[in-house]
Order: C-alpha cells, then sequence, then structure tokens
C-alpha cells in the first residue's frame, strides 16, 4: 500500500518535472534556419561535385587527361580524353563527362590525381529538370567560367584525332548553363573560393 | 425593427441563432484549434510550425479544409455503406449538444435548462459510439482494433468522470450549470477548486477530471485509437477528404466541451478572479488556458500502454474518486 | 515455414495476420514483419527482409579494396565510420602496415562521435515509436552539432569515406579539436535533461521495464551482440574483449545491466554515449602530433593470398569483416558480419505471446537498421 503511494507520488513528480523541461523549451528561440530565406555557411572542406581547376598562369585547365581518376572511379561515371596539342609535352583535356547519376561522391578521384587538377566544388543547389543536366560537361563548364571571366584559353578542337593541330581556337561554345554574369573584375577570378593547402 | 429583434430573441429563434453561433465557434475553433496546436507543437520543439502560408501561418487552417474538401470522397468495397457515411456525421452531435448548454457569461447560454449537466454527460457516449461505427465498418483489421480499443477505453474512463461530476453536484447542489458558476462567485478563493471546507480533496478530483477528459477526447497520452506507429490512422484509415476532417474536427469540438466543462465545474466558468468585471473574457481565459495545458501535455509525453491506461483507470482512478465521493458527503454531513 | 499453423476450425479461437508492411508510417525502415496474431496478442511474429538488398557483398568482388571503400560507409549509413574502421582494419592487418598513431587517435575520436549520434537517432525514433514527439526534435538538435563538425574535416555529413588504407583522408584542424572540446561540454547537460525528462517519465517506465525480456541465453544461440547482449547482463563489449586501435589507452567502461528488459537495453545505451564523451575527451587530451598517413602504401594494393578478418564495436552490435584474397587487387570475397541480422533472429522467439505495442517496444529497443540486415 505504502509502494503504490510512493509510486503515484514519485511518477507524477516526474511528470511535473517533464512538463518543466518542455515549457522551458517552449520559451527558447527556435534553431531552425528557413532555407530558402536564409543559408547556413558552406565549410571549405564541403564535398560537392567536382570541376576542372584552371592553371592560373596559363589560363588552361591542369588536367592532362593521364585518366587516374577514370581508373580509381568505383562506380565508372568519369570519362576523361584528351589530345595533344601543337608542340606541347602533355596532352590537354578535350573532353570531361562526370555521371552525376552514378557519383558516390567518395573522392578517391579527387584523391588519386596527382596534380590537382580537380577539386570538390561546393554546389549543393542542384535541382535539375531532366537527367541530362546531371550528366555534367565539366570541360564545357570551366570554359563557360573561363569566357565570363574574360580569358580565353587556347581552346583544343574536340574529339578530333590530332595530328594536326588546330588552326584556331574552336568558334562554338556550348553555352553556359547557368547564366555566369561577366564582372568587371580582375581577370583569373576563381568561381569558388578554394581554401589553400 | 424592436418587434423584428424582440421576435429573434423570443424562445425558438434563439435557440437556433444560439445553435448557429456555437456551430460557427466549434468550427472556427476546430481550424485555429489546429494552427495553435502546430505552433505550439514547432514551439516546444524549438521549431517555427507554419509560417509560410499567411502571415505566421494564420491561413493554414483554411487552405488544409479546402485541400480536405478537394478530395474525392472514397468508400471502399465492402464495406457498410450506410455506416461508413454514418459515421462522421454521428461524431459531432454530442460536442455541439453540449456546448449549448455550457454557460459563456451570465446572459450568454445557449438553453439554460436545470439539468445541464446530466444532458452533456448522457449524450456524451455518442461520439464513441460513432467512432466504433467509422473504425468496424471500414472492413480494415486496424481500424477494428483501434476501434475495439477506443471503446474499452472510453468505458473504463466514464465512470470516473461521472464520480466526479457526482462529488461536484453533491458539492454544489445543482446541475444547473449556470447556477453553479453564480455559486463561485466572490474571487478565486471561492472556486471550487479552492473550496476545501466541503471537499479538502478538491485539486484531487480537479486532477481526476483532467485525466478523464484527456482519456475520454483520446488524447495523447491516451492515444492509443490513433497511434500511429503501430496501426497507421487506427480507426480513421479507411476515411479521406473531409470525412476524415469532420473526425479531426470532433476531436478538437470534443476537447473544446471537455475543457469548459472543467472550467465551470472547479475553476468558476465565467467569474473573474477577483470579484469583479466577470464576464465572457474570463471564461475563455480559462478555457483557453486548459487548452493549452493539453497541447502541452500531448507534446511531452509518451504513449501509455493499453493496459497501463486501463490500470491507471481501474486501479488508481475509481478507488480515489470513490474516496472524495465518500469523503465529500460525510464532510457536507457532518459540517 | 512461410505459414502460420493453422488453429484447428471449431476451436472458437481465430488468428488474423497483421501485416507491418515494409512501408510504416513508423521509422522502422523497410522491414516487413508478419505478425499472426491471437487478438491483440502477437502469437507469431515473422519479419521478412530483403526489401533492401543491394549486394554489397558482390560489389566487393568487383571492386579493388580502395573502391570499395565508400560502399562501407554505406552499410550502416547511422554508424558509417566504424563500418569503415572494420574494413580498413582487415586490409590493414593483412598487408601489415603500421598506421601512424595521430590517425589511430582521430579514428577512434571520430567513431565514438559516430556512435553518439547513432544513439541519439536510435533514441528519438524510439521515442517516436512509442509516441513522444518531442525527443526527436531534440536529439536532433545535438546531432546537428556532431554533424557540422564531422562535416568540417570530412566534407560529408553521413556517409564519410574518411578512413583510407594506411590513415585518414586528411588532418583535423584547431577548429574541430575545439568544436568537439566545446560539444562535450554541452551534451552532459543535454544528456541530463534527457534523463529528466525521459528516462524517468513514469509513463515510460511502465512502457519498458519488465517488456521483453531477452535472457543471455536467447542472445547466445542467436548471436546477438551489442546492447541487446549487453543489456541481458553479459559484458561483451569488442572494445573490451578485443581491442583493436587505441582502445586500451583508453578509460572507460562497458556498461551492462542485468534485467534483459527494454529498459536495460535502452540504459545502455544511454550510458554508452556519456563513457563515449569520455572516451572522446581523453582521445583530445592525449591527441599526438604527426602524419595521419602510413608511409609507403601501395598504389595497387594487393594483399597476400589468405584470410584475414577484423571486429569492431559499432553502435549496433560487434560488425566484423571477413576477406579472403587471393593474391590479386580485387579481393575473393568480402564477408560482412552483420550485428542488426543477428539481433533480429531473436524478435520472433522473444516477441512470442507478446502484446502488440509491446513486441513493438522491444523492436525498437533491439535498434534495427534494416539496411544493415539486408546489405
Amino acid at each position: 500500500m505504502k509502494n503504490a503511494f510512493k509510486e503515484i507520488v514519485v511518477g507524477f513528480n516526474s511528470l511535473v518535472t517533464g512538463m518543466r523541461i518542455t515549457l522551458g523549451q517552449f520559451f527558447k528561440p527556435a534553431v531552425t534556419v528557413q532555407y530558402p530565406y536564409e543559408t547556413l555557411p558552406i565549410p571549405p572542406r564541403f564535398r560537392g561535385h567536382i570541376e576542372l581547376v584552371r592553371d592560373p598562369e596559363t589560363g588552361k585547365p591542369k588536367c592532362f587527361a593521364c585518366k587516374l581518376c577514370e581508373r580509381a572511379c568505383p562506380s565508372d561515371c568519369i570519362l576523361v580524353d584528351g589530345a595533344k596539342l601543337d608542340g606541347a609535352k602533355k596532352k590537354s583535356v578535350t573532353v570531361y563527362k562526370l555521371d552525376f547519376t552514378k557519383c558516390s561522391l567518395c573522392g578517391s578521384c579527387v584523391e588519386a590525381c596527382r596534380d590537382g587538377a580537380i577539386r570538390f566544388s561546393r554546389d549543393y543547389n542542384l535541382a535539375g529538370l531532366s537527367k541530362e543536366e546531371f550528366i555534367m560537361d565539366l570541360f564545357a563548364k570551366l570554359q563557360a567560367e573561363a569566357q565570363a571571366a574574360g580569358v580565353t584559353p587556347e581552346a583544343p578542337a574536340p574529339a578530333e584525332p590530332v595530328k594536326t593541330g588546330p588552326a584556331a581556337p574552336a568558334p562554338t561554345q556550348t553555352p553556359p548553363p547557368a547564366a555566369a554574369a561577366p564582372k568587371s573584375e580582375p581577370p583569373q577570378r576563381e568561381p569558388v573560393k578554394a581554401d589553400a593547402p | 425593427m424592436k418587434n423584428l429583434l424582440h421576435m429573434l430573441l423570443a424562445e425558438p429563434f434563439r435557440l437556433v441563432l444560439a445553435l448557429l453561433v456555437i456551430m460557427s465557434f466549434v468550427g472556427l475553433n476546430a481550424a485555429y484549434l489546429v494552427w495553435v496546436e502546430r505552433k505550439g507543437a514547432g514551439r516546444f520543439q524549438r521549431r517555427p510550425g507554419p509560417t509560410e502560408v499567411g502571415y505566421a501561418g494564420l491561413i493554414q487552417p483554411i487552405v488544409d479544409a479546402i485541400k480536405l474538401l478537394s478530395k474525392q470522397l472514397i468508400v471502399p468495397d465492402g464495406v457498410d455503406a450506410t455506416l461508413f457515411r454514418a459515421a462522421p456525421l454521428v461524431v459531432m452531435v454530442p460536442s455541439l449538444i453540449g456546448l449549448a448548454v455550457i454557460p459563456y457569461s451570465d446572459k450568454l447560454v445557449g438553453r439554460d435548462i436545470n439539468v445541464g449537466l446530466l444532458l452533456i454527460f448522457a449524450l456524451g457516449s455518442i461520439n464513441v459510439m460513432a467512432i466504433m461505427l467509422g473504425g468496424w465498418s471500414s472492413r480494415n483489421k486496424y481500424a477494428i482494433i483501434s476501434a475495439a480499443r477506443v471503446v474499452s477505453q472510453n468505458v473504463a474512463y466514464e465512470i470516473p468522470t461521472l464520480l466526479v461530476v457526482i462529488t461536484m453536484i453533491m458539492v454544489t447542489g445543482s446541475m444547473d450549470l449556470n447556477e453553479i458558476v453564480r455559486q463561485q462567485a466572490g474571487g478565486f478563493w471561492r472556486w471550487n477548486l479552492f473550496r476545501w471546507d466541503v471537499n479538502p480533496l478538491a485539486p484531487v478530483t480537479f486532477l481526476i477530471l483532467y485525466v478523464c477528459m484527456l482519456a475520454e477526447t483520446n488524447r495523447s497520452p491516451f492515444d492509443m485509437a490513433e497511434a500511429e506507429s503501430e496501426l497507421v490512422a487506427g480507426a480513421y484509415t479507411e476515411y479521406s477528404g473531409m470525412g476524415f476532417g469532420v473526425f479531426f474536427m470532433a476531436e478538437y469540438a470534443n476537447i473544446l466541451l471537455g475543457c469548459s466543462v472543467a472550467t465551470v465545474l472547479f475553476l468558476g466558468g465565467w467569474q473573474s478572479p477577483v470579484g469583479i468585471w466577470s464576464g465572457l473574457f474570463w471564461f475563455l481565459a480559462k478555457m483557453y488556458f486548459l487548452i493549452f495545458s493539453v497541447i502541452w501535455i500531448r507534446w511531452t509525453f509518451p504513449r501509455t500502454q493499453f493496459y497501463g491506461l486501463l490500470n491507471l483507470s481501474w486501479k488508481i482512478l475509481i478507488p480515489v474518486s470513490l474516496f472524495t465521493l465518500i469523503l465529500s458527503s460525510a464532510m457536507l454531513k457532518i459540517f | 515455414m512461410t505459414t502460420a499453423e493453422a488453429i484447428p476450425a471449431g476451436t472458437g479461437r481465430e488468428t488474423f495476420v497483421l501485416n507491418l508492411g515494409p512501408q510504416h508510417p513508423a521509422t522502422h525502415g523497410v522491414l516487413r514483419v508478419k505478425m499472426t496474431m491471437d487478438g491483440e496478442y502477437v502469437a507469431r511474429a515473422e519479419p521478412v527482409c530483403g526489401y533492401i538488398h543491394r549486394m554489397q557483398e558482390k560489389m566487393g568482388e568487383n571492386r579493388t579494396y580502395a573502391q570499395f571503400l565508400p560502399n562501407t560507409s554505406r552499410i550502416d549509413y547511422l554508424s558509417a565510420m566504424t563500418y569503415t574502421h572494420a574494413f580498413v582494419g582487415a586490409i590493414e592487418r593483412a598487408a601489415k602496415l603500421t598506421v601512424p598513431p595521430r590517425a589511430e587517435y582521430i579514428r577512434v575520436i571520430t567513431s565514438e562521435l559516430n556512435r553518439i549520434s547513432s544513439h541519439l537517432v536510435w533514441w528519438g525514433a524510439f521515442l517516436l515509436d512509442l509516441g513522444g514527439f518531442t525527443p526527436l526534435l531534440y536529439a536532433f538538435d545535438d546531432r546537428e552539432k556532431i554533424l557540422d563538425l564531422l562535416e568540417g574535416i570530412t566534407g560529408s555529413r553521413l556517409t564519410y569515406s574518411y578512413y583510407r588504407i594506411g590513415g585518414l583522408y586528411n588532418d583535423v584542424d584547431d577548429t574541430f579539436v575545439k568544436g568537439t572540446r566545446q560539444f562535450v561540454a554541452q551534451m552532459r547537460p543535454r544528456l541530463k535533461m534527457y534523463r529528466e525528462l525521459v528516462t524517468e517519465n513514469i509513463i515510460l517506465r511502465k512502457r519498458l521495464i519488465g517488456i521483453g525480456p531477452i535472457r543471455a541465453e536467447l542472445c547466445r544461440k542467436y548471436g546477438a551482440t551489442g546492447p541487446v547482449i549487453r543489456g541481458s547482463g553479459v559484458g561483451y563489449d569488442v572494445r573490451k574483449i578485443e581491442p583493436y586501435s587505441v582502445y586500451p589507452e583508453m578509460d572507460f567502461i562497458a556498461p551492462a545491466f542485468p534485467e534483459g528488459d527494454s529498459m536495460a537495453r535502452y540504459l545502455v545505451r544511454m550510458e554508452e554515449m556519456a563513457q563515449s564523451l569520455r572516451i572522446i575527451e581523453q582521445g583530445l587530451d592525449k591527441l599526438p602530433a604527426g602524419p595521419v598517413m602510413a608511409e609507403k602504401v601501395p598504389r595497387v594494393l594487393k594483399l597476400p593470398a589468405g584470410d584475414y578478418c577484423y571486429a569492431v564495436e559499432a553502435a549496433r552490435g560487434r560488425f566484423a569483416v571477413r576477406i579472403v584474397s587471393d593474391g590479386k587487387e580485387i579481393p575473393y570475397r568480402v564477408k560482412l558480419r552483420s550485428p542488426s541480422l543477428s539481433n533480429l533472429s531473436l524478435f520472433e522467439e522473444a516477441s512470442r505471446g507478446m502484446l502488440l505495442p509491446d513486441a513493438l517496444a522491444l523492436m525498437g529497443s533491439l535498434d534495427l537498421v534494416i539496411p544493415d540486415i539486408d546489405r
């Protein structure tokens, strides 16, 4: 009998304590972030889809199509092709397609690349309307950014077996997927701040 | 013009007008209590709740109601068509009738009959029957289990409720709700909650009534009937569109009724705590305070088990309410 | 063995089959449980798994060791770091690589952070199952902090792929160390709040004490490990019995409660969170300087032919990886021993004759992650 009373009293106290805690939380501010109106800062090591790195001196992509990333990828989503330009020692990349529908963001490609030619972007607003938008043509993206920044590198002709180098820069570019507004800023503007290491 | 007003305030028209006002009050409350609950739930969980639709989400309930109205009323194959359709209609009835006899203020009563309390509890069990009909006629295992649970839960909690109400009827000597409120005039120490001279266990009695009200309306922590993680949506699984909307509204109407009865019986109804400026405002303030506490409890505690619920009723609440009944009658007889 | 035993006609009792289908409004994952119910009592509960079989072990036979690493995070995504630890541990043991001490300490710190975040998800989801909606949000608030810390060093929030064969992908920085210390400092009062709000709550206690008793012999019969067996009184924790990495240098206890009911398993996990905080503090205090990657890890890794095994204490129990290699750069067989499958297999025997809400409380207290069962 006594135990029953004690149990009732202790139980009732636990209920009151619980209610007190929730009431305390009621008056504290919200911890959520209203996403489209407010955003959170993205940490520097965030793992978004990969992108090609441009060499600041020559303005061309650092990648020379050694295909290490293509071999390292567990999901077979990278397609790289390159061609030797006139007089160059190494190849230059001509095609770099990332099939993002298969990519698992594991980072093996970035780790395998010995020259730092690819890095993670910090792009997370990736909603699209068709599957084709996610077969990312990273080379074309880089060209588009280079054009927008006002630096047009020597563009090798795509997909041509090179016995003779291209005579002139390729006249057509695929239109930039997002309207990159040309900014009147010093050239070599990197679209995403890369942190130094 | 004056004749028209007199005619409108004459008895039959006055009652109809009162019922219309009550129905719109219940409808508006059912809609905006949903808003209060969602915002309250959000704040207890450190998040804002609905904010998109309208300023601070105020139009959200209306938009939800329009969405529910626009859905097809699916009547599944093989159900008992009459009962399936009748259940949502029946479930709103007892709360509307009950709210017609509650005194919102000295003059604002739908129908001031002298057995008001009896009327409320006589009709109060009909909504249980409606949920059972809805669950049973749905021909769905989850609904049937839920309907069976609802019936046994409600039957178990009717008894302590009635014992408490009998105690209060003895203490106040009347079943007329407006009379009960008038007796509590003069300041909060005269409310039935604090009248320890006739009922020394008055706070315990209030607590029992409150717990029984939570259980009767199938609110957490006693919401076995709609235990989402076990039984999808319980008795309402097969209802779509406004059929479900009506059940939902009926739950809030029942909460309104339960909190109103608790306010009238224990907290002094429309009486002000300082004795002057009594009226509708105090009634609404007390009622909404109780409703806030119902929402607060829902978002704090987990669900009890089914047999824990029944144990609570049969083994704890009934003996205690019997004890308070005997104690109050002894106090009344002796003093 | 796929249909319930028929009740002979004329006995006046009927059973019906209630399907806790692969789609739940609850948080169980894609597990189907065919319950044969006798009224409110469970006559037989038959779990049917396989709805999320992703052929991880088959993929292990077609990918090199480095290429399979991201898969390990996705087997049990809630305690991804520990699973990767087992895999790289097996390879390091086979190839006899020495992992630098700084990498080992960081591995232990991040594994324990991952354990806390997994237990927070379990706690919130378990209470959601029982009908208390609010603690889930509080748990996820704390979990956000852990995920932000780990995002700062790895770049991902759930499937980390942080460990590499021979060490780590990259080093931690000062922000991580400071942030983790801050997290530990603010987590202890939160655990106290959880205890007051939930653990001592009379409704929860009535719901869990005495419910779903599992004796230690039943655990041994089915091979259940982790909090399930520690909640039955047996102090089996891989970190204590077969210590790996730098756990021998950490001072912590593996909590075990003897009662064997759902409350004991609940208390084991809450206490494990507190012990993980201790381990993290000690790890941060003892963190040595140095490299984070072993030297001379071959680019194309070929393990010598043989059978290699490594076991870790994941959040759910003992996770073991067994690699059978025939000398090539692609393993011959990768066997993943999943703790949730062993934990689930005792559900059928343990839940006979229980009421439906109690059976669900039991299933919640086993802490199943279905992708781990199906792999």
